[in-house]
C-alpha cells in the first residue's frame, strides 16, 4: 500500500548514513516519499480497493503489530468498519464524484480527544469507563471528511510525560526498538504511524507531545499555531498551551489532516478566525524538486544556536547541521542565530503548565463522571479517595505543584514570573521570525531511550523538553520531520537505528510557508527509506 | 452568542443521554422526586471554602498525604493580591483587638459598619458559557450539557448578552465600566461546582466604582459601590431525607443553576443600620429591575445577599472584627438579621467579651430571629485564583457603551423626581415607583392624557389593593391603559359616577372593559341618569315610601336630608347624577 515508502534499501553500512544521505545531492536515486492518504484515496476511488479493505487491512496490521507495541488503548473495529462501509455505499450509490481525499482514510485519534461513543481515557484510570458523549471539534471536522477512525491510542496520563510510559494502561514500545519508548505523550499515535498501523494520527502537544515522538518515531508531526485548531474536545492539560495537530508518514499527509480539522469554532473562544488555506495546494510537486533545482532561493532560515553543542547528543547535533547544508544546497540562507531567552523557556514552561493542570484536572471528583472511591465516608474522603485512586503518580505530582505555585504568597514568584518570562520568550522568536523564514533546532537532546532509563528521574525526562516548549509558549507553529538515524544498541547489544528529526519552527498562523518548506526538504533529503522493523508490512 | 452553535452540535437529547448511565455506585436510596440527579453519599463534612491545605488535600489525593506541607495562610504571609481581594469582599480589615477598652465598663457608644455583597442572576435567556436555558423551575438535572456539566474536553463560550447587562448595571450604579476586563479561575472543591472552580473576575473586573441614592427614613442618603463583576453560578445540593447536611442520608446535586450568570455587587461598608442596609438592598433591586438586568427573585434566589457587619466605638478609625451573614431571603429579614447582629456584637463589647466576636459566616434564623454561626474562618480560603486560559480578556467598545446608554430605561432616582414635579406628594411617589410596573401604567395612563392626581388616586387605591389581595403584580393585569384613562374620563365628564366607578373597576381590570368602558358601561346599563323627569319620578317614589320622615324634615329636621339622598341614590343603583339629584331632592323636600 505504502508503495513509496517501501524503497530500495541503500548498500552499505547503516551507521552514520543519515549524514550522508542528507548531504547527498537532492538528484539522488532515492523515489521521493508519496502520500499515503494519496495512496489510498487513489486505491479507494480507483476501485482497486474498497474502504472496508482498507480499513481491514489497516485492523489486521493493528492484531498484529499492536501487542508488541501497544500503541492502542481502545481499537474499535465495529465502528471502523461501519464508517468504511458507509463510504463503500456512498461510492456504490453515488460514485466517486463526493469522495473526499480523507474519505475511507484509518486514522488513529489520541486518547484525549473525545470521540463520541468511543470511550476516552486520557491514559487515565479515573476515565477509564468515560465515553464522551459529543465529538471533538477535530473528530466532527474529521467525520465530516470521511475518515475512518481505528481507535484511540496511548498516551502519557492527560499529556504528561514524554515517554507515553505515564499510561496508566500499559507502555509503548518504539517500533524502531522495543526496548525504547515512542516519546510523549502522543506516542501511541506515533508508534501506531510508524509501526504503519493507522495511516495517519492525531496527537496533541502541550510542550512537545507530537513533536518528540515524531522525533523519536520517524514520522512528521506537526504542532499548528496556537488557535489554529479547536481545543473543543481536547482533555485539557494547560488551556493556553494546548494543540492538536496531525501525524503522519509524510509532509502532505500532515497537510491534508491539517486541512480538515483546521479553522475557527464557536465553540473554543480561543480558536482563531485567522483563514484557513489549502496547505497541501502549496506544496511544491516533487517533479519540479528534480535536477539540482534551488527551489528555497531566498528563504532564510536561523539555526538556534542554543540548542546545538553541549547536551546534545553528537549525532543529532551533526544530523541537524547536515539537515541545514542541505537546505544551503537547496538554496536557503542558513545562519546561526542567538536567543538568549531559550533556556529560560523550560522552567517558566512547568510553572504554566502545571499551574494550569492543576485547575483544569480539578474537575476528576467522582461526583458527576469517572470513578469513584467505593470507601467513601464523608465528602473529603470521596474527592481524596477517588481521586488518590484514579490519578497517576505524575499526575499528582504535577498538580501538587502546580497547586503550590498558584497559592497565596507564591503567586508572584512562581505563575506571575513565568507569564513575564513567556512574554520575553514569545517577543525573542517573533523577532527571530522577522528575519528568518523558519527557526532550525534538534526536537530533542537525545534520540529515543530505554523504558525505565528517566522514569526515575523526573527531571531529566522534564529537561528533554527543552527544544519544544519554547514553540508551545509563543505560540508558534513547528514541524518536526526525519532528516536521518543514528545508531543506537538494542537490547541484546546489537545495532539499532534510531531516527532523528529536525524541528522547524514557523511564523504565527504560517502552517502553510513551514510545510512548503518541510515539504521540499523530505521531498529532496534522500534518507534512506527505511521502515521500522517493527512496523507492519 | 453561541446557542445556534450548540443547538447544532449537542441537541438536548444527547445531553440527556448524559445523564443515563450514571458510573455511579453509590446510589444506595432511590429518591423518586429527585431521580435523575447525581448521588454522593454520605456527606458528613463539609467544606464549602476550603482552605489550601484542604484544596490541597483534595487535589491529590489520601495517599498522597506524605507530600503535604501545610501551607503558611496566616495574614502575615499573604500576599497584597490576596489582601485587595479581602478589601473588595468586605471593606473591611480586621483590627487588632482594642476591645480592652470598652471592657472597662465605660457606656462606650458603638456604630455599625455594613457592606452588602449582592448576587443578582442576570436576565439571559441562555448560561452564562453554553446554551442551555437560564431558567428556574425545571426538572433537575434537565437544563445542562457537557459544558456547564464540566466534561472532559468542554471550553466555556461567552454569552454576549451577560455582558450587556452588567453594562446596563454598571451604567445604572454609575460605575466605571472596563473597556477591558478579564476572567478568572476561583477554585475550591464542592460536589455543586462541576469544573473544581467557579469561572469568576478577580482583579479586573467589568465595573468599578458607582454609588446608588437612597432615601432612608426622609434623608437622602449616598452608598458606594466598589466593584461589580461578571461570574457563573454553581449548582444546587439537596439533602435527602433532612432538609440540611445534619441528619441527612445522603445528597444530590442539580446542576440546572451551574453556569447560570451572575452579577457580584460589592458596596462600600457605607451602611451603619440595617434599615440602611434594608434600603439599599431596595433600591439596587428597583434599579437592576428597572433595567432589566435581574428579575430581583429572591424566594427564587436570583438576587442573593450576604451582609458584613463590625461594630466600633464611635469616632474610632480602624474596624473591628466583620461576620458575614448569610440565609436572608427578603430585605425586612435582612434588617432584622443586622440588627440582631449589631446587637449582639455591642452587647459583647460592653461585657468584656470583644475576643467572643470572631471573623465567621453566620446565618440568620427567620424562625428564631437569631444569627448562628455556620463556620468559623480558618485563616484565609486561599482560591488560588489565575486568569482563566480558556476565555480571552473581555474588550468592551467604546460604541457598544453608547449602544447600551441609548437603551437604557428612566432609573428609579430619575422617575421619583419627575413625578415630584408632577406635584405628587413624597409617599405618592415612592408608593408609584415602588414596582416597576406599577410606574409603567401610571406612565402610560398619563401618556393618553389623563390628569395627573385622579390616576396616582386609582392606581395607588383600588388598583393596588386589588393586585395585593389578587397577589399579581400590576404588569399581570388584562386592562389596557386605554381603558383605565377612559374610565377615569368618564367620571371627569359625568358619565358614569365614582361609586359605579369602583364597582365595575374589578370587570375593567380583568379586562372586560378593553373594547370601550362607554360600550360596556352602556351594555350594563350603568349610564349616570341626568334626566329631570326620571330622578323626579325616583324622587317622587322614595317620599312616598317615607313618609314619616318627610313630616319630620318638613317640621325642621333637616339633617334627613342625607337619608333621602342615600335612598335615592339606592333606587338609582347609584346611577343618579348626585348634583342633579340633591337639588331635585330638596325641591321636591321642601314641597316646591
Amino acid at each position: 500500500m505504502q508503495a513509496g515508502l517501501h524503497n530500495r534499501l541503500r548498500s552499505g553500512s547503516l551507521r552514520g548514513l543519515a549524514f550522508k544521505a542528507a548531504r547527498c545531492k537532492h538528484t539522488a536515486v532515492f523515489a521521493a516519499k508519496s502520500s499515503v492518504i494519496r495512496d489510498i484515496h487513489e486505491k479507494i476511488t480507483s476501485k482497486e480497493c474498497t474502504a472496508v479493505e482498507v480499513t481491514q487491512r489497516y485492523l489486521d496490521a493493528i492484531s498484529k503489530t499492536d501487542p508488541k507495541i501497544c500503541s492502542f488503548i481502545t481499537v474499535d473495529a465495529d465502528q471502523a468498519l461501519a464508517q468504511a462501509r458507509a463510504i463503500d455505499a456512498q461510492i456504490a450509490t453515488h460514485g466517486t464524484e463526493g469522495i473526499k481525499v480523507l474519505s475511507g482514510v484509518p486514522l488513529a485519534i489520541k486518547d484525549n480527544i473525545c470521540t463520541q461513543g468511543t470511550r476516552t481515557t486520557a491514559g487515565s484510570q479515573i476515565l477509564r469507563d468515560y465515553v464522551p458523549t459529543f465529538d471533538a471539534t477535530a473528530v466532527s471536522r474529521l467525520r465530516a471528511a470521511g475518515a475512518v477512525f481505528l481507535g484511540k491510542t496511548n498516551m502519557d496520563e492527560f499529556g504528561m510525560g514524554s515517554s507515553t510510559e505515564n499510561s496508566s494502561y500499559k507502555a509503548t514500545r518504539n517500533p524502531w526498538d522495543p526496548e525504547r519508548v515512542p516519546g510523549g505523550s502522543s506516542g501511541g499515535s506515533a508508534a501506531a504511524v510508524a509501526a504503519r498501523e493507522c495511516a495517519a494520527a492525531l496527537g496533541s502537544d502541550t510542550g512537545g507531545s507530537i513533536r518528540q515522538p515524531a522525533h523519536f518515531c520517524g514520522i512528521v508531526g506537526l504542532k499548528p499555531t496556537y488557535g489554529r485548531v479547536s481545543r473543543y474536545g481536547l482533555i485539557s492539560y494547560a488551556s493556553s498551551l494546548d494543540a492538536i495537530g496531525p501525524m503522519a508518514h509524510t509532509v502532505e499527509d500532515a497537510a491534508l489532516l491539517l486541512n480538515a480539522i483546521t479553522g475557527a469554532d464557536s465553540h473554543d473562544a480561543t480558536s482563531s478566525g485567522q483563514p484557513t488555506v489549502d496547505f497541501a495546494a502549496g506544496l511544491l510537486p516533487a517533479e519540479s524538486l528534480q535536477g539540482g533545482s534551488r527551489p528555497l532561493a531566498g528563504r532564510r532560515i536561523g539555526l538556534v544556536a542554543e540548542t546545538l553543542g553541549e547536551g546534545v547528543a553528537p549525532e543529532i547535533d551533526a544530523a541537524i547541521r547536515a539537515a541545514a547544508r542541505h537546505l544551503e544546497d537547496l538554496g536557503a540562507v542558513v545562519e546561526e542565530v542567538s536567543l538568549p531567552t531559550f533556556s529560560l523557556g523550560l522552567p517558566a514552561y512547568y510553572v504554566l503548565a502545571l499551574s494550569e493542570a492543576s485547575s483544569n484536572l480539578s474537575r476528576y471528583d467522582g461526583v458527576r463522571y469517572g470513578i469513584r472511591t467505593a470507601g467513601a465516608t464523608d465528602l473529603p474522603s470521596m474527592f481524596c479517595g477517588s481521586r488518590g485512586e484514579g490519578l497517576g503518580g505524575e499526575v499528582k505530582r504535577r498538580i501538587l505543584m502546580g497547586t503550590y505555585a498558584l497559592s497565596a504568597g507564591y503567586y508572584d514568584a512562581y505563575y506571575k514570573r513565568a507569564q513575564q518570562v513567556r512574554t520575553l520568550v514569545q517577543k525573542e522568536m517573533n523577532s527571530a521570525l522577522a528575519s528568518f523564514d523558519a527557526l532550525l533546532t534538534p526536537t530533542a537532546p537525545s534520540p529515543a531511550y530505554r523504558l525505565g532509563e528517566k522514569s526515575a528521574d523526573p527531571l531529566a525526562m522534564y529537561k528533554g523538553d527543552l527544544m519544544t516548549v519554547n514553540v508551545n509558549l509563543a505560540g508558534l507553529p513547528a514541524v518536526v520531520l526525519p532528516v536521518g538515524f543514528m545508531a543506537g544498541a538494542g537490547a541484546e547489544g546489537q545495532d539499532v537505528q534510531l531516527p532523528v528529526g529536525m524541528q522547524l519552527i514557523g511564523r504565527a498562523f504560517d502552517e502553510a510557508g513551514l510545510l512548503q518548506l518541510a515539504h521540499v526538504y523530505e521531498q529532496t533529503a534522500s534518507l534512506p527509506p527505511l521502515a521500522a522493523p517493527l512496523a507492519a508490512v | 452568542m453561541q446557542s445556534s452553535a450548540w443547538a447544532a452540535s449537542a441537541p438536548a437529547s444527547r445531553c440527556a443521554a448524559l445523564l443515563q448511565p450514571l458510573p455511579h455506585k453509590l446510589a444506595p436510596k432511590p429518591f423518586t422526586a429527585v431521580s435523575n440527579m447525581y448521588h454522593f453519599n454520605p456527606l458528613t463534612t463539609v467544606a464549602p471554602a476550603p482552605g489550601a491545605a484542604a484544596a490541597m488535600c483534595s487535589s491529590l489525593g489520601s495517599d498522597t498525604s506524605l507530600f503535604m506541607r501545610p501551607l503558611p495562610l496566616s495574614a502575615a504571609s499573604s500576599p497584597a493580591l490576596w489582601g485587595q481581594r479581602v478589601v473588595c469582599r468586605s471593606a473591611a480589615t480586621v483590627a487588632p483587638p482594642t476591645q480592652t477598652a470598652a471592657s472597662a465598663g465605660t457606656e462606650v457608644e458603638y456604630e455599625a459598619i455594613i457592606g452588602i455583597e449582592c448576587h443578582v442572576q442576570l436576565l439571559t435567556r441562555t448560561k452564562a458559557f453554553c446554551s442551555c436555558p437560564s431558567e428556574f423551575g425545571s426538572q433537575p438535572n434537565s437544563n445542562v450539557c457537557p459544558v456547564c456539566l464540566g466534561h472532559p474536553g468542554t471550553l466555556p463560550v461567552l454569552n454576549a448578552e451577560m455582558v450587556t447587562l452588567a453594562v446596563r448595571a454598571g451604567l445604572a450604579l454609575g460605575s466605571e465600566i472596563a473597556r477591558i476586563s478579564k476572567f478568572d479561575r476561583k477554585q475550591y472543591f464542592y460536589p455543586d461546582l462541576p469544573k473544581g472552580y467557579q469561572i469568576s473576575q478577580y482583579d479586573e473586573p467589568i465595573c468599578t466604582g458607582g454609588r446608588l441614592e437612597v432615601e432612608v427614613d426622609g434623608q437622602l442618603k449616598s452608598f458606594g459601590i466598589i466593584r461589580a463583576h461578571l461570574e457563573e453560578d454553581a449548582g444546587k445540593i439537596v439533602y435527602a431525607g433532612a432538609d440540611r447536611l445534619s441528619g441527612a442520608d445522603y445528597s444530590l446535586v442539580d446542576f440546572n443553576r451551574a453556569g447560570v450568570p451572575l452579577l457580584e455587587i460589592v458596596s462600600a461598608p457605607d451602611m451603619r443600620s440595617g434599615r440602611d442596609a434594608a434600603a439599599y438592598g431596595e433600591e439596587l433591586r428597583r434599579v437592576l429591575r428597572t433595567c432589566g438586568v435581574t428579575d430581583g427573585n429572591m424566594a427564587e434566589g436570583s438576587m442573593r445577599v450576604d451582609v458584613n457587619v463590625s461594630v466600633r466605638p464611635r469616632g474610632s478609625t480602624v474596624f473591628g472584627t466583620r461576620v458575614e451573614i448569610k440565609n436572608m431571603n427578603s430585605f425586612s429579614n435582612m434588617q432584622k438579621a443586622i440588627d440582631f447582629e449589631i446587637d449582639r456584637q455591642v452587647s459583647l463589647l460592653r461585657a468584656g467579651r470583644g475576643s467572643d466576636i470572631v471573623q465567621e459566616t453566620r446565618l440568620w434564623d427567620e424562625i428564631k430571629l437569631v444569627t448562628n454561626t455556620m463556620r468559623k474562618k480558618e485563616g484565609l480560603a486561599d482560591y488560588r485564583y489565575f486568569p482563566e486560559p480558556d476565555l480571552p480578556p473581555l474588550n468592551v467598545s467604546d460604541e457598544f457603551i453608547e449602544q447600551v446608554k441609548a437603551s437604557m430605561p428612566e432609573l428609579p432616582a430619575a422617575k421619583r423626581a419627575r413625578y415630584l414635579s408632577l406635584g405628587l406628594t413624597r409617599g405618592d411617589v415612592a408608593v408609584l415607583t415602588d414596582e416597576i410596573a406599577t410606574s409603567q401604567l401610571f406612565d402610560a395612563v398619563l401618556a393618553l392624557g389623563t390628569a395627573v392626581k385622579p390616576a396616582a388616586n386609582w392606581i395607588q387605591g383600588d388598583i393596588m389593593a386589588y393586585c395585593k389581595e389578587a397577589k399579581i403584580g400590576m404588569d399581570a393585569l388584562a386592562i389596557t391603559p386605554a381603558t383605565l384613562a377612559e374610565m377615569v374620563s368618564l367620571i371627569e365628564n359625568g358619565t358614569i359616577s365614582g361609586k359605579i366607578a369602583k364597582d365595575i373597576l374589578p370587570d375593567l381590570l380583568q379586562g372586560k372593559g378593553n373594547k370601550g368602558v362607554r360600550a360596556y358601561i352602556e351594555k350594563q346599563g350603568l349610564l349616570m341618569i341626568s334626566d329631570e323627569a326620571a330622578i323626579g319620578a325616583m324622587v317622587d317614589k322614595v317620599l312616598e315610601a317615607n313618609q314619616k320622615q318627610l313630616q319630620e324634615f318638613r317640621a325642621g329636621k333637616t339633617k334627613l336630608q342625607g337619608y333621602f339622598e342615600g335612598q335615592v341614590m339606592k333606587e338609582s343603583k347609584g346611577r343618579v347624577n348626585p348634583g342633579l339629584m340633591k337639588e331635585i331632592l330638596l325641591r321636591k323636600l321642601n314641597g316646591e
